[in-house]
């Protein structure tokens, strides 16, 4: 048997450790509040920086649509509104489509396929992006402009080309208003929610395929063994089972919606009017901030640090719902 | 099913031929992946008894009650050949309607697995599979059913909570009343008291006895006093081979063969 050094040394080490023991807390404490300090600076800055533009305008800065530079006139309607729209039409497509991706990776592809598309999806996630601004603006918003965009004003519509409204259009509440235009070109408020769409479909699938996978065997099974079919085990099993995974995947990419920047930027067409249309132009928080701030100063400046400061939010409030449609869905179930 | 075919089986096929067999498996063969895990299963099974099937972990008893249902059929790779005559119907044939197959017969998982949702919903869910009911014929159907299952006491003034609140014990027979509740002429239990302590098995292995008047009931268990307890007849399996198919007295008393025998003494297993 080894020597052990004098009794001292057990002592020493046990000092030592409970010395070593409350660093690492406090180390850790400190990298938690980090991320605390991060946000309530933020939030306190761009607070701050609005104060002008909040003071100046008082509430009508939210329920304003003005925005003019040259008057020193400013409210953040047309911005507020793009931004919750292009989302809204975002998650609107991603949402199904995801389901769809991941209910085929975790269901009913072979095995085979599975992780391919998988790591497509990962790779998919993992792309700039400006470089779906790119192909939004160079690619996609002129095809829309020119096969999509002309077959829904006219049919959909209440501004059609040859003059004559449809059926949609005439009966049908408000769809008519939301795909009446006659402005030429592709760059809209439904193009960037479809560009958003592609841009979180990949966030929002992968979480699901993840959480997908781990409903028991057995719960399926036991579906399967009363009779139900593939999209019955995935509805009324899988997604309750799972559901608030989803849900937090899902509002994962309503986050990167909101805040997206630059390819939002690239198709949503900048102008800074209110219309009821989806295939008019608009703007975002994020892009009106993003094409302004260099050149901005004095008001119109904490106007744009007003504008960020909405944008947490309306972030914080999307969060908010989505705890207590948690909460509605789990009282719902009985539990 | 001619007299020469059964004299080239060394296997009963059937103990006491007393009742008219409810399924008859003849030459069923099964291969996992190309793994030949059952070789040749013939056997009947008499209509509104118990029959047990029994045997050492991987003897493929499992993988023989998965294939009354085909469930096995939901994954990838797996082959069964042979035949099942459901009433005289081949179950394997794939014009069988799985719907159809499902709603005859139902099965229970060795762990309970109740459905996220409330306790009606559970019983509900596979009803509305089939039939639509009228919410007043929908409530009286899962009472049956939960009463038929030995839980209606205790649930009846719960029956809006979610069914994970639920004890083990309870939660089985939640599945019990699942798989009842849609009114199957077969019910198949793979091991359902694996993971219950004994006196949630004493209630399942009673309810088994009350539940074969009106169901042809199929049960795997590993454990050999069950079979014994709730069984009219045993079927020992062993290497993916049938051994021996009797009247469960008989396995238990003066068994055929010495394998059989083996096996209940203990000997292997």
């Amino acid at each position: 048997m080894p020597t052990f050094p004098a009794t001292a040394a057990p002592e020493q080490r046990a000092i030592r450790d409970a010395r070593h023991e409350r660093l690492f807390r406090w180390l850790l404490k400190g990298c938690a509040l980090i991320v605390l300090a991060a946000l309530l600076g933020a939030a306190g800055a761009t607070l701050w920086g609005g104060r002008e533009a909040f003071a100046t305008f008082g509430w009508h800065f939210l329920v304003s649509s003005e925005w003019d530079p040259g008057n020193d006139v400013y409210g953040a309607l047309v911005p507020v509104y793009g931004t919750l729209a292009t989302s809204f039409i975002a998650l609107l497509i991603a949402v199904p489509v995801s389901f769809g991706i991941a209910v085929y990776l975790s269901e009913v592809a072979p095995t085979w396929l599975r992780t391919p598309i998988a790591s497509a999806i990962e790779l998919l996630a993992g792309i700039p992006s400006i470089i779906y601004g790119m192909w939004g603006l160079f690619i996609f918003a002129p095809f829309f402009a020119e096969h999509i965009k002309p077959w829904l004003t006219n049919n959909l519509g209440n501004k059609p080309d040859d003059g004559k409204l449809s059926w949609v259009a005439e009966h049908v509440p408000f769809v008519g208003k939301l795909f009446g235009s006659d402005y030429p070109f592709g760059a809209s408020i439904l193009v960037a929610g479809i560009v958003l769409a592609i841009m979180i479909i990949p966030f929002i699938s992968s979480v699901m395929r993840e959480v997908f996978q781990t409903v028991p065997t057995r719960l399926k099974e036991s579906a399967y063994a009363l009779g139900s079919s593939t999209w019955e085990v995935s509805w009324d099993i899988v997604l309750p089972y799972t559901r608030s995974a989803v849900i937090g995947g899902i509002f994962l990419g309503l986050g990167r919606a909101l805040g997206e920047t630059m390819a939002v930027t690239f198709v949503l067409g900048n102008a800074m009017q209110l219309s009821a249309s989806l295939l008019d132009p608009g703007t975002s928080i994020a892009s009106t901030i993003a094409n302004q701030f260099s050149e901005a100063a004095g008001l119109q400046k904490s106007s744009l640090m007003a504008l960020a400061f909405l944008l947490f939010v309306v972030t914080f409030i999307v969060l908010l719902i989505a705890r207590l449609m948690l909460r509605r869905l789990a009282s719902k179930e009985g539990r | 099913m001619t007299d020469s075919a059964l004299a080239t089986n060394p296997v009963p096929v059937a103990p006491a031929a007393t009742v008219a067999p409810k399924i008859t498996v003849r030459d069923l063969h099964f291969y996992y992946n190309g793994f030949h895990a059952l070789k040749g299963i013939n056997m009947d099974i008499p209509e509104k008894q118990v029959t047990a099937i029994i045997g050492p972990s991987g003897c493929g008893k499992s993988t023989l009650l998965r294939i009354f249902n085909r469930i096995y059929a939901i994954y990838p790779k797996l082959e069964a050949k042979g035949e099942i005559l459901l009433d005289g119907d081949n179950i394997l044939d794939p014009r069988y309607s799985m719907n159809r197959l499902r709603s005859k017969v139902g099965m229970v998982f060795q762990k309970p697995v109740p459905f996220p949702m409330t306790i009606f919903e559970n019983v509900a869910y596979g009803i509305r599979h089939h039939e639509k009911l009228s919410r007043k014929d929908m409530e009286g159907r899962v009472e049956q059913a939960l009463r038929n299952a030995a839980l209606w006491d205790e649930v009846k003034d719960k029956l809006k909570q979610n069914a994970l609140g639920l004890s083990g014990g309870q939660q089985q027979r939640l599945c019990i009343a699942r798989a009842i509740a849609l009114k199957p002429e077969v019910l198949l239990l793979d091991e359902p008291t694996s993971a219950l302590d004994p006196i949630a098995t004493g209630r399942i292995e009673q309810l088994v006895e009350e539940l074969k008047s009106q169901f042809t009931i199929v049960i795997v268990t590993h454990n050999m006093q069950q079979a014994a307890r709730v069984s009219d007849q045993t079927a020992f399996m062993y290497l993916g081979e049938l051994i021996e198919y009797d009247r469960t007295e008989k396995i238990f008393t003066k068994p055929g063969k010495k394998q059989t025998e083996d096996y209940i003494t203990g000997r292997f297993g």
